[in-house]
């Protein structure tokens, strides 16, 4: 046992650190007053003032934020319905595709479904004139497709997890459908339902590819930002950029896995 | 761990056999609005958006908004339809020994560093699903913490790291172990670092899964037997982790053949991956009926696989 | 249970009789009606025909083994699984096209399926409030409950704070709370130890002697049923198989499979000789002796019947006796001192295996039989039955 928990243990040592290299990087220079990568200048705010100061920037996060609130709220109330539609609806014609619809997304490549997507605008415009150019709706409905694939996926598999009985003894007990919904199956897929909201947001705060096809002309994301910059050579804005990103990320996930080891250590005092 | 992100348990989901049979339809008049919205806009903008690729992949391009032929021409005075259907696209994607390299180049990148994730990732999963208690819940939040941050930014930080004047070049050359900088970025091996970086997370989540529900008990008895360390790991663990093997292994493999974004930072121009050429044929030569037809054969390469997921997936019970 | 703790609890009533039988009594209407019930799933059959009726305040009991279809009987009774054909009658409605919700029937689940979210005070008057009932109402009755079922003082407790008894024991009060006129429980007493399985099967009995229920209990633990049961019906492969009272299911079993499938019995194989109005005679080979038993059967003639013959109620000693008929011969092969009984394992001249318990009512027992001893077996004409099934 010694032998093997010593290899493991160097082999998975050396995973995480290649895991976190470019991130403590990008964190070390956000705060290095030089420019140029390898020569420190000693520590500095400064990236982080140019980066509040820089529109460009900050007009691009605001867009993107909102866009990723409303797809995020949008996904979660279509993914849970079909969440439901596939574990506790029974039998029903369509059952098949459905579910194929919900776990093609999880793995199609982008640039299939951005391209899919800006030519169905485009026929779509051309014969009922709705949606009227690309703009905010379109890059709304492309996130929000995308993203009710992984929160239908998360619900399914809490649901498929829950003791049906549950639901079979509120509904014994005289609950109807709707009041056993909100009163007893919501607050028991909560936890799913809240990450599936902050997937969502994620994947489309982070999305590039499918907003650049099916962004208009006057939009520009905050991963298109970010990507027309980073084409052209570093710059040291968007270091502060990823650090105050990451901060956001540790602190959420830090009072997740609290939260998680203190519902774990209450259910164990019995 | 089911709250995590929904990759690694798509099989549990499709494997579930629900055994009460429309428990919730005779009662329930909501029961055909909760599974028509989600199928409808499905439908509409998932589904038929492949449709809409398929037709004008027959066209041609046009300068014209938008930039392509129509495939229908109605003539108003004789009164009959004129189907159209362009297969010079088809034609060129076939005769130009390009598109079959780039083809091919993507399948071959995407498979090496599947490969690669694989054995990178393995020995982290492993870890964690030994690992008790609260030591397992911080190495999980360290395999989430990347996943949840920006990719983008995750994949612009190996940029500056691989330049001729990054830091990896800088260790090595006050390691002494080179005397000049070596050309890291702009090449294959950067696109490979990249995708195997970016999708390790993808890898890591199925394995785990698999491999917490592993009865530990099983390698005792192999050892109890007779089988050394390295046997028991290769006779033993594996085959019984195979499930979360071939999730993870698809999971990383599909995306990564359509990849984008990782090439076009990373790698050089002669970094040949499909997703690229489908981006530069749509936005460089404006060509959307050629960008319709690689999509196409794409989808036809990756329906097998995809497919296959689903089944294997479906099958076994454990992921 | 004492005297003074059952006097002590609320909601006593000392003047309630015991439950008339009223399956005994002809003309009596039936409070729950199968009619016919058959449940398919695709080409598997759980529930073949069934035709089942059950009287006000019994506490019958559906014994199987699994797979046997109870409870999926039970589950149609609440609503969960629609039958394939059949009616099924509650106080003479019929339950057809009902939803649970709206079933005048209440059901305590094996795993209990407390609410985790809620309280065990918000669990047990979850269904009041879906009645509509004013909270003050609400509290009162569910205080009450909760202090029949001594959970009082744990009321504001979630249920993952509760021990796997106190967790039973909400889940009876919120089963019985809405006062329902049926109550089904499925595999109650599965998850509880054995000494909290006497207990609660005593108090079981009790509250629903004290609240007039009508119980319906699912179980695979024969025990359970005969301790609990005013009546069993044994269901086997969709079939109920024998319905009766414990005494009458175990002393006149009506086929092999209930015979074994209820404690333990000894099967004689063997060709009717005398076949009379009020007695039988068998010539057994396994036996080795002539089987006279003191009811009549109706079989064909010269049929291949079993006399089944319950390992207590045979004698064993070491003379032989006056009788010839019900009358054995054999070896001690095994000897089992269980505390209270002894078993005995005692192979025949026909080389056939015959179990027999017998009390130790003496302190001496074990000196009086080892291993290796001739012996004599024997029993009165009205301990066995003949089984033509």
């Amino acid at each position: 046992m010694q032998r093997r928990s010593y290899f493991l243990n160097i082999s998975a040592t050396l995973g995480f650190i290649f895991l976190y290299i470019p991130i403590i990087s990008l964190i070390i220079y956000s705060f290095n007053k030089s420019k140029l990568v390898t020569v420190w200048g000693g520590w500095s705010w400064q990236w982080y003032v140019e980066l509040f100061k820089n529109d460009q920037i900050m007009d691009a996060a605001m867009l993107s934020i909102k866009i990723a609130f409303i797809s995020a709220c949008l996904a979660v109330v279509l993914g849970t319905m079909a969440g439901f539609a596939l574990t506790r609806m029974g039998r029903f014609r369509g059952k098949m595709l459905l579910s194929g619809w919900i776990s093609a997304p999880l793995v199609m490549p982008e640039v299939i479904t951005g391209l899919s997507l800006l030519l169905l605008f485009v026929a779509m415009e051309s014969m009922f004139g709705w949606p009227a150019g690309r703009g905010t709706l379109t890059i709304i409905i492309a996130h929000t497709t995308f993203c009710m694939a992984y929160v239908a996926v998360i619900v399914q598999s809490r649901l498929s997890d829950m003791d049906e009985s549950l639901e079979e003894a509120a509904m014994d007990l005289g609950a109807k459908p709707s009041t056993l919904f909100f009163l007893v199956t919501l607050p028991l897929i909560a936890p799913a339902i809240i990450s599936g909201w902050l997937l969502s947001f994620t994947l489309s705060l982070d999305d590039l590819v499918i907003a650049s096809f099916v962004a208009g002309p006057g939009d520009s994301t905050l991963p298109m930002v970010i990507f027309s910059k980073v084409r052209l050579g570093i710059t040291p804005e968007i270091n502060a950029l990823a650090t105050l990103m990451i901060a956001v990320v540790a602190v959420g996930v830090v009072v997740a896995m609290l939260q998680l080891r203190r519902t774990e250590k209450s259910r164990v005092e019995e | 761990m089911s709250k995590l992100p929904g990759y690694a348990l798509v099989g549990r989901i499709l494997a579930r056999r629900n055994l009460t049979f429309n428990r919730f339809a005779a009662f329930n008049p909501g029961r055909k609005a909760v599974i028509s919205i989600p199928f409808f806009w499905l439908a509409v903008f998932f589904f038929i958006p492949f449709l809409v690729v398929f037709k004008i992949s027959f066209s041609e391009s046009d300068i014209a908004i938008p930039p392509y032929t129509s495939l229908f021409t109605w003539d108003a005075d004789e009164a009959y339809a004129t189907l159209t259907l362009y297969l010079g696209n088809y034609a060129y994607l076939i005769e130009d020994s390009f598109y079959l390299d780039a083809y091919l180049s993507s399948i071959k990148i995407a498979a090496i560093s599947t490969i690669i994730t694989l054995i990178v990732g393995f020995p982290m999963a492993y870890l964690i699903a030994r690992s008790q208690g609260s030591k397992r819940l911080i190495l999980l939040s360290l395999v989430i913490l990347p996943f949840w941050t920006s990719f983008l930014l995750r994949v612009y930080a190996w940029m500056a790291l691989l330049k001729k004047n990054g830091v990896v070049n800088d260790m090595l050359m006050a390691l002494g172990m080179i005397d000049e900088p070596v050309r890291m970025l702009q090449t294959d091996f950067a696109v490979y670092i990249g995708i195997v970086y970016t999708y390790l997370p993808f890898m890591i989540l199925p394995l785990y899964a698999v491999l917490e529900k592993m009865d530990l008990t099983l390698i005792e008895a192999a050892e109890d037997l007779g089988c050394h360390p390295i046997q028991s790991f290769f006779l033993v663990t594996v085959p019984l982790a195979m499930p979360g093997i071939v999730a993870g292994c698809l999971l990383v493999f599909i995306p990564v053949v359509g990849e984008y974004v990782i090439p076009a930072l990373l790698g050089g121009s002669d970094t040949l991956m499909i997703g690229r050429v489908l981006w530069d044929e749509f936005s460089l030569n404006r060509n959307w009926p050629m960008a319709s037809a690689v999509a196409i054969v794409m989808l036809v390469v990756l329906v097998l696989p995809i497919m296959f997921l689903r089944n294997r997936v479906g099958n076994k019970e454990s992921i | 249970m004492t005297a003074s703790d059952k006097a002590s609890r609320p909601n006593y009533n000392p003047l309630t009789k015991p439950a008339p039988e009223l399956w005994r009594d002809p003309d009596a209407t039936p409070f729950v009606v199968f009619d016919g019930i058959t449940k398919k799933f695709d080409d598997f059959t759980a529930v073949d025909n069934i035709s089942l009726n059950i009287y006000k305040r019994e506490l019958f009991c559906l014994l199987g083994g699994s797979g046997s279809g109870k409870s999926t009987l039970l589950r149609m009774l609440a609503g969960f699984e629609q039958p394939t054909s059949g009616r099924i009658l509650i106080d003479g409605v019929d339950m057809a096209g009902i939803p649970p919700w709206n079933r005048p029937v209440n059901m305590m689940f094996q795993s209990y399926a407390l609410f985790p979210h809620l309280t065990v005070e918000n669990n047990v008057g979850f269904g009041l409030r879906r009645e509509g009932m004013a909270e003050a109402d609400v509290k009162r009755r569910v205080k009450d409950i909760l202090d029949m079922v001594q959970m009082g003082h744990l009321a504001r407790r979630k249920p993952h704070q509760l021990s796997g008894g106190q967790r039973q024991r909400v889940a009876l009060a919120r089963s019985l709370v809405k006062r329902p006129k049926l109550l089904l429980l499925d595999e109650p007493l599965g998850a509880l130890d054995k000494k909290l399985r006497e207990e609660t099967q005593f108090e079981l009995m009790n509250i629903q002697d004290e609240l007039g229920v009508t119980f319906i209990v699912v179980t695979h633990d024969q025990e359970e049923a005969m301790t609990l049961a005013t009546r069993i019906g044994v269901m086997n492969n969709g079939e109920v198989v024998q319905v009766g009272e414990p005494h009458d299911i175990y002393e006149y079993p009506g086929s092999r499979y209930v015979a074994q499938f209820i404690g333990s019995v000894n099967l004689l194989e063997g060709q009717v000789i005398v076949d009379e109005a009020d007695e039988v005679k068998i010539q057994s080979a396994d036996a080795g002796c002539i089987l006279h038993v003191n009811h009549g059967i109706s079989c064909a003639p010269n049929q291949t019947v079993h006399v089944a013959l319950r390992p207590e109620k045979i004698q064993i000693s070491h003379h032989a006796p006056e009788q010839t008929e019900n009358c054995m011969q054999g070896v001690i092969e095994d000897i089992a001192y269980m505390g209270s009984l002894s078993v005995f394992r005692v192979r025949l001249n026909s080389g056939k295996e015959i179990r027999v318990t017998q009390p130790n009512f003496a302190r001496d027992m074990g000196a009086r039989f080892t291993w290796e001893d001739r012996v004599y077996l024997h029993w009165d004409i009205d301990s066995s039955v003949v089984l033509t099934v």
